[in-house]
């Protein structure tokens, strides 16, 4: 079996972006998304500190201090983008104007709920920036991230054990194994990695799965 | 004859008084009224809640103040900063109250605030931990937690340029949280780059109209 890596899981989210999309790209695993999404589509990006149609990194030397993204990191503006205040930035995303965005998560359980801001651990400094806001607003919510931790325990759960984002959220799952839809029916497989069989995905998911019956994709 | 500018940042600030509730424009360095910043912190006051999306970096403005142990309270969405290991400390000692706001709840409260209404019902955080306790209601089948409106004291803002009357425009991303707070707060306090005459801002373009702005500094 061979994982889907972090950059084929970017260009798979990429994918199912389509034309004319505002999208939000959050921090972590899914900041290289843009990396991969068509350039013959006119697909406009949202940063939460007030960006509209934020394009790629700046030249070296053309960094600009009042021109960064949500990981305050140096971006540029696209001909046509704007700026806008933090009350209009969230109202783009709670008033459901804002098409997709894609996080990353600790946890998402099988009705969709998901934990993205805090581990719960006594000492942990908690921090939620915009991801509450983007939980219950963005019309579809996608999660990208590993399909298990480090010690090999599934993200993908019955219930959250750590504190949650948002309730019954997300749309749609990618990981280094599965593509997996979140539906009124549970948890639907819409992809694999290769070499990889349901029963093997099964083992590694601690919330039951079937497979896509073609619905979806 | 109204001219709301002010020599310096450090007359602007003069009377901010212990206890007071300081709104902190900025998100990162952009939008960040640094000099205003450094006249408070030269200013002394203590006992205050500052209202900033972060809770500092290294050991200069924000960070400076927490370290000098005159902020009581903060509130912000963000903390946990590779840098912002003075905000830790104190707040694993327990000498700094927190209390954690997702990003557009404190938008939305700073709004609501200026705009003079009680409370908000917002979907953001309804079943998360950052909402236990609050009042909730279903409208239309969607879930809503009744908060409560930031109003503050002063409220410490940068744009790029102002006239006498306190019109403001901004630049690009540093508009960020400076024209809410500029409502929210009883006395706004402006840090712009360039101070210039009645009109030379097109009208069409103001962001922040004069009645939100009551001290205008320039600083170069």
């Amino acid at each position: 079996m061979r994982k889907f890596s972090h950059d084929e899981i970017a260009a798979r989210v990429a994918r199912d972006i389509p034309e004319g999309s505002y999208v939000n790209i959050g921090i972590g695993l899914p900041t290289r998304v843009p990396n991969f999404l068509p350039p013959d589509r006119e697909i406009l990006l949202q940063s939460e500190n007030g960006i509209l149609g934020m394009g790629p990194a700046p030249a070296p030397g053309e960094e600009d201090s009042d021109l960064i993204n949500a990981s305050k990191t140096h971006v540029t503006l696209l001909t046509g983008g704007a700026f806008f205040h933090h009350g209009d930035s969230f109202a783009m995303m709670r008033g459901g104007h804002l098409d997709y965005c894609v996080m990353g998560a600790f946890q998402v359980s099988e009705s969709g709920d998901l934990a993205n801001w805090h581990t719960g651990a006594p000492d942990a400094i908690p921090a939620v920036g915009g991801a509450m806001d983007l939980a219950v607003g963005a019309r579809h919510v996608y999660v990208m991230m590993e399909h298990t931790t480090k010690t090999g325990e599934s993200k993908i759960v019955k219930k959250c054990t750590y504190p949650l984002t948002g309730l019954a959220c997300v749309d749609r799952i990618y990981t280094d194994l599965a593509v997996i839809d979140v539906t009124r029916h549970g948890l639907e497989v819409v992809e694999m990695a290769e070499g990889l069989t349901l029963e093997e995905l099964q083992r590694q998911t601690a919330a039951p799965l079937t497979l896509s019956g073609g619905r979806n994709g | 004859m109204i001219d709301k500018q002010v020599a310096s940042p450090e007359a602007a600030v003069a009377d901010v008084f212990d206890g007071a509730t300081i709104l902190i424009g900025g998100f990162g360095w952009s939008g960040m009224p640094t000099r205003l910043v450094d006249a408070l912190i030269a200013q002394g006051s203590k006992d205050l809640t500052l209202v900033h999306n972060n809770a500092g970096n290294g050991e200069t403005g924000i960070a400076a103040l927490l370290k000098l142990g005159r902020v009581r309270r903060i509130l912000c969405s963000y903390p946990r900063q590779p840098d912002s290991y003075v905000f830790d400390g104190l707040y694993r000692a327990g000498k700094i109250e927190l209390e954690l706001v997702p990003q557009g709840n404190m938008a939305l409260r700073m709004q609501a605030a200026g705009a003079g209404l009680g409370a908000v019902y917002t979907p953001t955080g309804y079943g998360t931990q950052l909402a236990e306790g609050k009042e909730t209601r279903e409208i239309d089948g969607r879930h809503y937690v009744l908060e409560y409106p930031i109003h503050a004291d002063f409220a410490l803002i940068k744009a790029e340029r102002g006239d006498r009357w306190g019109n403001l425009v901004y630049r690009k991303a540093a508009r960020n949280f400076n024209p809410i707070m500029a409502a929210a707060a009883k006395c706004a306090i402006a840090e712009v780059r360039s101070v210039v005459p009645l009109g030379e801002i097109d009208p069409e373009t103001v962001v922040t109209p004069g009645i939100f702005v009551k001290r205008v500094v320039e600083v170069r």
